[in-house]
């Protein structure tokens, strides 16, 4: 008998939904807390939200042991550097170094899919969206994980602002107030609940401004 | 295996390994690799779970006056537009530039490093690298993961020492010099309107509009494709963006509406 090789399958999906929306002078990042596999829910109080330096939050989906794994590399990296600089990484910077570890792990990858919001160096509210081997790009607003297909679409209807890449260059700012941005993120979460068996169970959301950061909980369905 | 062929130099940019944990922070770094004896099948199977954005045309020409470069912006996991906003035209240095078809991510990384590489070069030698060498540098590393799964098709355009420079690079190893290149998904349906309008002496405007054209109709044709269609020209000055359109609006000004005729009127019968 041909004796059967076990096969090497280390990943896992426990799904998730996370939102980022950056404004004129604040950045809103959210993420629901519900975590499962397959059809069985593990917790409904999961935070996937992590705060890497002083005005940069990453909010990850797909499978949250690489997510971990992923938070404490940035983790430590992030130490390091206040040691050997004295301050706190910038969030275009951690940016890049998010885009770098992910792609280090090009062959072996984080099943991970990250959001990242914060504020610039020029204090203007920024995200940074990501494959999960690491291409990147910043926009003005983004989903990633579960249910990223169905607020999306939402996201562009209320938001969409011209192409960066336009020439001549058209003026793109989020029309939104931070408690509007705060409305809609909870909006189009609600909605997602409905749709994505996935998302869920409360709705964490942070918001970085000038201030500093805070952190809200809302309540969605737990079914 | 030994895998890293092109990061020695660099290994101080990027802060320590991939998992960052072990003790020497300034060992270069190395690509973990998945305990597994059978990696050809263990790829194929993390491809289609994390599914790398993909999906692009992208053009470069060279005519008397220097280098066309074009791509659209549409980036697609499967069926889904993950974005529309996608920088194609990697800005290696100010008189070079890279298109980006195939994994986005590939193509991102490999082109940040080898602007670094560029700009070591520039530092030690004090003079910029040709077009032919930058091509070169990255063709040696993409030859080096040959058969690893990496997916990169990228045109490098520039202005050196001896005038305009256009190679074609991909991951399978290739690596040409010519002077009309097309790669991506939507390459056929550009290289047909390129092929037939092209001419070596074409003025600047004329010679974007051909490139700005043939990027339409490639998104108009290639459901891959789309977003805005960006235009550069490197000259003996360096790179230049022309133009980037929103392709949906470009459509109207090639093919403008026109008003129907209305050849009858419906009108009230009277009654009789």
């Amino acid at each position: 008998m041909a004796h059967k090789q076990q096969r090497f399958d280390p990943y896992d999906m426990n799904g998730g939904t996370c939102v980022a929306i950056a404004g004129a002078d604040y950045c809103v990042i959210a993420a629901d807390t519900r975590m499962s596999t397959g059809y069985s829910i593990l917790t409904r109080d999961y935070s996937k939200l992590c705060k890497l330096a002083d005005k940069c939050i990453m909010a990850s989906g797909g499978f949250q042991a690489d997510v971990k794994a992923l938070q404490k590399a940035l983790s430590a990296k992030h130490l390091i550097y206040q040691h050997q600089h004295g301050k706190q990484v910038s969030c275009p910077a951690m940016g890049q170094l998010l885009s770098n570890t992910l792609y280090y792990k090009r062959f072996f990858p984080y099943y991970a899919f990250n959001v990242l919001g914060g504020l610039d160096n020029e204090g203007k509210g920024c995200v940074y969206t990501y494959d999960a081997v690491g291409s990147y790009e910043r926009v003005g607003y983004s989903a990633q994980g579960s249910g990223s297909t169905l607020i999306m679409p939402v996201l562009d209807n209320q938001l969409k602002s011209p192409s960066p890449l336009l020439l001549p260059a058209v003026d793109a700012v989020t029309p939104l107030l931070e408690a509007e941005a705060i409305d809609l993120v909870k909006d189009v979460f609600a909605s997602a609940t409905e749709r994505d068996i996935y998302t869920g169970d409360r709705l964490e959301i942070m918001v970085v401004n000038a201030a500093g950061t805070r952190t809200e909980y809302v309540e969605l369905r737990k079914d | 295996m030994k895998l890293d062929s092109g990061l020695e130099n660099s290994s101080s940019i990027f802060l320590g390994g991939c998992s960052g944990l072990e003790a020497d922070f300034s060992a270069p770094p190395l690509f973990d690799l998945p305990i597994t004896n059978d990696f050809d099948g263990w790829q194929k199977k993390s491809v289609q779970m994390v599914k790398p954005a993909r999906g692009t045309t992208t053009l470069a020409f060279i005519f008397k006056e220097g280098v066309m470069v074009a791509a659209d912006s549409r980036a697609s996991m499967g069926g889904y537009i993950s974005s529309q906003s996608v920088k194609k035209i990697i800005e290696i240095n100010p008189y070079m530039l890279g298109t980006m078809a195939g994994g986005a991510a590939d193509c991102q990384f490999w082109h940040r490093n080898l602007g670094v590489k560029c700009r070591l070069h520039e530092l030690a030698n004090k003079r910029r690298i040709s077009v032919t060498g930058a091509s070169k540098l990255l063709a040696n590393i993409l030859y080096s993961y040959r058969g690893m799964g990496l997916s990169v098709g990228t045109m490098i355009a520039g202005w050196d020492e001896k005038g305009p420079g256009l190679y074609y690079v991909d991951s399978e190893g290739g690596r040409l010099k010519g002077t009309r290149f097309s790669v991506g998904s939507g390459s056929p349906y550009a290289y047909g309107v390129l092929d037939n309008g092209y001419k070596y002496d074409m003025s600047i405007p004329e010679a974007a509009e051909l490139a700005r054209r043939a990027i339409y109709h490639a998104t108009f044709r290639d459901a891959a494709s789309g977003g805005v269609a960006s235009v550069y020209y490197v000259g003996p000055d360096g790179w230049k963006k022309m133009s980037g359109d929103d392709v949906g609006e470009l459509h109207y000004s090639y093919y403008p509406v026109v008003p129907s005729v209305v050849e009858q009127e419906m009108t009230e019968v009277p009654v009789a």
